[in-house]
């Protein structure tokens, strides 16, 4: 049966000309031929390339595939495992010991108590570009700022900290650096987070991270799930804020109607996630031969997942590649799925859902001020998309 | 008339908020370890849609519906 698999020997390095918002075109094709492909990692092993929604989102469900980085196969050497308190690469009970934790503190109700400070956060972003524009990188004057704000107020990190902290993470978020580059921007995190739980232990504040000082998790777990945090919190939201605005000027009637009607803001941002899945891919490896669609997926196999070509399957989402903001979208991927599913994705989405509204209420006339090809896309190489800059302008009044 | 009656797992939860977000006239999470919290185990007609649109996006199968049991009426 594996014989009849389709092969993607390596992920597409560009997407389309034209086609920003899709995944590569191999990556669609690839789906067109089934669920899974043969696919060889960057490392040089085999594995599977799974791209059908409802295949990846079973994988995801499916305790017998690990999230465990030292299980992960994908290079000729064994990898270390994942370091205390980075819980995204870890399997039962590891995994719950620190999410468990974290859960109470991003509800949906704690989340939407936060909806009035985003406003102003985000009023405050809105007033400087007004006042310094147009035009404006609505990239550094409007999706970066206010998640950064917004995460850093959550976890405590001091005002002072936050523009070299914002630095070092886009430095090894931005996936375009060198090695050395990359390794130098991570030291310079992990210390400086280090100092931070030193200083929360011994004067707490009114934050996320001072609380979780008083739980049994040591300096160094609570160092990595900071990380975690921080990392999460805001590139993810940031690059969804930026493309999404990106996709809404290039989609005239989309934006048109989100703007008319108020009521179409919670779906819009779902759609948003839906259609931009900017956290692409993640893996797994099966710890046991798995029967998948029909295939067998040895143990010790490591599978890539491919979030954004799931979340345009025609199987599952009638004409997927078109953005529509009154579809039900709701079962997207874009947070994941299964025990791993985003512990932030309230957040993320009272963040979006305020920014997005208040950004097409407060410029009218929004549009781009540089023809749409020449927007510098990240490369596909970045574990998160978007766009590096966005130039905008509108009418001043 | 009897109604689908609904479960909760509260072993298998892990707080995503998905059911509390998409009905939350049926589902809170509790406030102090955000797992999920069923306020209704017989939905009201009106909730449901939605408590069935929960049941499918719960990341973590923790919430089940239960056929309805024989009317005896």
């Amino acid at each position: 049966m594996s014989d009849s698999l389709h092969t993607v020997t390596a992920l597409p390095t560009e997407r389309r000309s034209g086609c920003p918002f899709d995944p590569p075109a191999e990556l669609i094709e690839a789906r067109r031929h089934g669920p899974i492909s043969h696919y060889t990692h960057p490392g040089g092993k085999p594995g599977r390339l799974i791209t059908g929604y409802d295949t990846v989102r079973a994988v995801l469900a499916d305790p017998r595939f690990s999230s465990r980085k030292d299980l992960m196969n994908v290079v000729d050497f064994q990898l270390p495992p994942a370091p205390p308190g980075e819980f995204l690469l870890m399997d039962e009970p590891e995994h719950s010991r620190y999410r468990k934790p974290l859960v109470g503190k991003f509800t949906v109700r704690r989340m939407r108590m936060l909806t009035e400070r985003i406003e102003q956060i985000t009023a405050d972003c809105l007033d400087a570009m007004e006042e310094t524009g147009p035009p404006a990188d609505l990239v550094t004057a409007f999706a970066k700022p206010i998640p950064t704000i917004v995460i850093c107020e959550i976890l405590g990190v001091p005002y002072a900290d936050r523009a070299s902290f914002q630095e070092q993470i886009d430095t090894f978020m931005g996936g375009e650096v060198s090695d050395e580059e990359l390794i130098a921007a991570y030291t310079a995190t992990q210390e400086y987070l280090a100092r931070l739980v030193a200083a929360k232990r011994a004067h707490p504040t009114d934050d996320i991270l001072s609380e979780l000082t008083d739980s049994d998790l040591t300096d160094e777990e609570l160092k990595g799930i900071s990380l975690i945090l921080l990392a999460a919190g805001f590139d993810t939201t940031a690059n969804m804020l930026s493309l999404g605005t990106f996709a809404l000027l290039q989609n005239p009637d989309q934006l048109a109607a989100l703007r008319a009607d108020p009521a179409l803001t919670d779906g819009a941002v779902e759609e948003l996630l839906r259609y931009l899945s900017v956290a692409k891919t993640f893996h797994r490896t099966a710890l046991e031969d798995v029967e998948l669609d029909g295939h067998t997926i040895e143990a010790g196999t490591t599978v890539l997942l491919s979030y954004n070509t799931a979340n345009r399957d025609p199987d599952r989402f009638t004409d997927p590649h078109t953005l529509d903001l009154g579809r039900q979208a709701a079962g997207h991927l874009a947070f994941s799925h299964g025990i791993h599913q985003c512990l932030g994705q309230q957040l993320a989405r009272v963040e979006m859902r305020v920014a997005f509204r208040a950004l097409v209420d407060r410029f009218p006339t929004l549009r781009l001020a540089v023809p749409a090809e020449e927007v510098a896309l990240r490369p596909e190489a970045a574990d998160i998309y978007g766009v590096k800059s966005l130039p905008v302008t509108w009418d001043a009044k | 008339m009897s109604t689908p009656r609904l479960s909760a797992d509260r072993e298998s939860c892990i707080g995503a908020g998905m059911c509390a977000m998409t009905a939350p006239d049926v589902f809170d999470q509790d406030p102090d370890d955000g797992l999920v919290l069923l306020l209704h185990t017989e939905p009201p007609a009106a909730h449901l849609a939605a408590a069935r649109m929960a049941v499918g996006v719960c990341p973590s199968g923790a919430i089940t519906f239960h056929a309805p049991e024989p009317d005896h009426a």
